[in-house]
């Protein structure tokens, strides 16, 4: 390490012309810091928040009380501000409360599966000595693997003549999973948590490494089995992780959109597995109400922030 | 006290980077078009299907020979998720081409509320030229002010195909099929499903998408009704007794396990998934080698000579954008690429039908050499377009859920779901 330090000037003996630089020396320092290069390293990153994330979700908000659609440059266009009628239009359209009610359903599915799963799977795979890196590939390539690709597979597996319904027999359901009122939005909530699976069980895994072995050695001393140090031990030490997990499954799993539109034909039967983000797809872009579809979204957001925070206050502990 | 330098610092990145971001979007903010008579070069997007880049490409070469000056540059429209999501995102940008040869009529309301196209009408006998070339049917590309955003180009109406070699194993007259009215379509896919040949007699796609039911419903309600639209003078007309009867028979169909209620990823069709299909003359090339194929115009409940039987046009046309610098050259080059010799051309190379009047009287010959195409050009006389008015995705939507809900999935009476589908699109219609 090295340190660099500058004798101050002698009181008085400054020229004027160098006491205007270092004035604007100091501006500038107070502006941009003393590590001009760091805000430049950081501009990119920030551009692109800027301008794919933060601009975008205020043009949502601004639009959703607007009277909005999307017009040719130089096109003369009255928009309006409506105040409110866009939700009230939305809060008000029965397709739309019932796509929050199937993507309550298939968070109430994905999200505890999705947890659970990942740290069961990770913390056997921690465990594992035997064919750990073909197992860790293994969970991690549904997750690299394009939607589009696995979906064929699924149409394949869950369709009334598929693997799945051979297997059962009798015991499968008619009509069959995806065109089934009841079973389509949980068929769509096992598909995405087994394809999301792998990225979760690397967040797991990465936590594990942070658990000290010490503390295991130490309940197995106290006579702890391995159900219980998994319980007293793992579960707390991944408690970060697991706040990260739920937080990232519920907002990927608020944008439910590829899985309705591919696998049940554009969120059917009948609209049972319709998301909002398909209807924001439908009204915004197809049917060219981009008002109406913002305040679908800023509805989302809302209810994807309170959800957010329920869990940080359930699960953060004392991270929270 | 740090926290006044670094909120100043974060204050000074954010206004740096919103500057660049707002300097970025000012970039890509295009201008407006040019007048009515500028010239000069144009661009044209063509669909990427590979016979009408054959045709694009001998039409464009053939005027750049003649016009020296007034160049066209053709591309495929670029990838998306539909035609209609990248144009409308092309007029938004202001950088829509010229001339785009795949404008879907669905689509037209809702690129004319955008002000992406050119009334085509306002140019110099404009009108005339479209009428005198489409006959009555031009009146169905009309806006509710009688003007003209795009101009009637091909259709594709829609006829039943069927598998000889199945009907035959079947037990069925494969020559002569038994299809003309619902009674005789059902009993025929009874015998179908029943002797095994197929696991469906038909299978129109049962998806949710708003077009969808340009393939099963409404065919055969143009059909039953001798040519009516899903909406006239404003008002939903589906909900009529002929509505009725169009829904109950696919209902039947669904209810009895004759048509599946989930999608197939392939072609049914070829794959021998399903005896018959509802397809354009597209189908003719497609399955000429595959299927030993036959076809007949959709079903009536009474069986209405084939001479009088209307079907869904599947219609693609051209619209003029108004982001083009050279309009004045981009309406001659439509002139010239739906001129009676490009006409026959497109028949030629693609098997498409101009939306041309009397069009077997016109290009004789070529239905002579190409009898596969005869039923289609007659039936080309006899299409029912899209209803041209407001909000025309979302009226379609509306009643694609209807029709999915209780015809499709048999979930409550299928009146009552025909019923609040026309009140739901009345009001988008009247919603401008």
């Amino acid at each position: 390490m090295s340190l660099v330090t500058k004798a101050p000037p002698a009181a008085g003996s400054a020229p004027a012309g160098a006491r205007g630089g270092h004035q604007k020396g100091d501006r500038r320092r107070r502006a941009l810091g003393k590590n001009p290069i760091g805000l430049l390293l950081s501009a990119p990153y920030l551009i692109f928040v800027l301008a794919v994330f933060a601009w975008p979700l205020v043009f949502a908000v601004w639009m959703s009380f607007h009277e909005y659609f999307f017009a040719a440059p130089g096109a003369q266009v009255d928009r309006p501000f409506v105040g409110f009628d866009n939700f009230r239009e939305v809060l008000g359209d029965p397709d739309v409360i019932r796509s929050f009610g199937n993507v309550g359903i298939f968070l109430i599915i994905n999200v505890p599966l999705t947890v659970v799963l990942s740290l069961v799977l990770a913390s056997a795979l921690n465990k594992a000595v035997r064919f750990r890196t073909f197992l860790r590939v293994g969970y991690f390539v549904p997750y690299i693997t394009a939607s589009v690709a696995v979906v064929g597979v699924w149409l394949f597996l869950f369709s009334g003549a598929g693997l799945v319904n051979q297997i059962l027999g009798p015991l499968a359901p008619e009509p069959s999973w995806l065109i089934n009122s009841q079973w389509a939005m949980p068929t769509i909530a096992l598909f995405v948590t087994w394809k999301q699976l792998g990225f979760f069980i690397l967040l797991y895994l990465a936590a594990l490494q942070n658990v000290s072995q010490e503390l295991y050695e130490a309940a197995a001393t106290d006579g702890a089995g391995k159900v219980q140090s998994f319980f007293s031990v793992t579960i707390p030490g991944v408690r970060p992780a697991t706040v990260l997990v739920l937080l990232l499954s519920t907002v990927t799993g608020a944008n439910l959109f590829t899985e309705p539109y591919l696998l049940t034909g554009g969120g059917g039967p009948n609209g049972a597995s319709t998301s909002p983000v398909l209807l924001m797809y439908q009204r915004g872009i197809e049917q060219g109400s981009p008002d109406v579809a913002a305040a679908i979204g800023v509805l989302l957001v809302i209810g994807v922030l309170i959800i957010a925070f329920i869990q940080r206050q359930v699960a953060g502990g004392d991270e929270s | 006290m740090y926290t006044t330098p670094t909120i100043r610092r974060a204050l000074a990145a954010t206004a740096a980077s919103a500057a660049v971001v707002l300097a970025l979007g000012a970039c890509s903010s295009g201008g407006g078009g040019g007048g009515a008579d500028s010239r000069g070069d144009i661009t044209i997007w063509l669909s990427n299907n590979e016979t009408e880049i054959a045709w694009g490409t001998q039409m464009f070469e053939a005027w750049n020979a003649e016009n020296p000056d007034e160049q066209i540059t053709s591309q495929e429209i670029p990838a998306g998720s539909s035609s209609e999501e990248v144009i409308g995102a092309a007029i938004t940008a202001g950088n829509a081409p010229c001339l785009i040869f795949n404008t879907a009529p669905v689509a037209v309301p809702q690129f004319e509320k955008q002000g992406g196209l050119v009334d085509l009408s306002s140019f110099e006998g404009g009108e005339q030229y479209i009428e005198d070339r489409t006959g009555d049917a031009a009146e169905q590309y009309q806006n509710a002010d009688g003007e003209y955003f795009q101009m009637p180009w091909k259709s594709n109406p829609v006829m039943i195909f069927y598998n000889k070699d199945m009907f035959t194993a079947a037990g069925l007259d494969a020559e002569n099929p038994s299809l003309a009215t619902y009674d005789e379509f059902l009993a025929t896919a009874r015998t179908l499903v029943a002797s095994g040949v197929a696991p469906n007699a038909i299978l129109p796609a049962p998806t949710s998408e708003f077009f969808q039911s340009w393939f099963d419903f409404s065919p055969l309600y143009a059909a039953e009704t001798g040519g009516d639209q899903l909406v006239e003078d404003g008002e939903a007309t589906f909900n009529d007794e002929d509505g009725l009867a169009v829904a109950e028979f696919w209902a039947t169909l669904y209810d009895e396990g004759l048509s599946g209620k989930e999608t197939y990823q392939g072609d049914s069709f070829a794959d021998g998934e399903a005896a018959m299909s509802i397809v354009g003359p597209w189908a003719v090339s497609v399955y000429q080698d595959a299927v030993n194929w036959g076809a007949v115009p959709v079903p009536t409940s009474e069986g209405t000579p084939a001479a009088e039987t209307y079907t869904f046009s599947d219609a693609k046309n051209v619209g003029l954008f108004s982001a083009c610098e050279n309009q004045g050259t981009a309406w001659d080059v439509l002139k010239f690429a739906t001129s009676e010799e490009q006409d026959g051309q497109l028949l030629e190379l693609t098997g498409q039908m101009p939306l041309r009047d009397d069009l077997t009287t016109v290009y004789p010959e070529y239905f002579a050499a190409n009898p596969a195409y005869e039923q289609f050009g007659d039936q080309a006389a006899r299409t029912v377009e899209v209803p041209n008015v407001a909000n025309s995705v979302a009226v379609w939507q509306a009643f694609r859920d209807a029709y999915s809900k209780s015809v499709i999935f048999g979930e409550g009476d299928i009146q009552t779901s025909l019923d609040d589908a026309a009140a739901e699109i009345d009001a988008l219609v009247a919603d401008e």
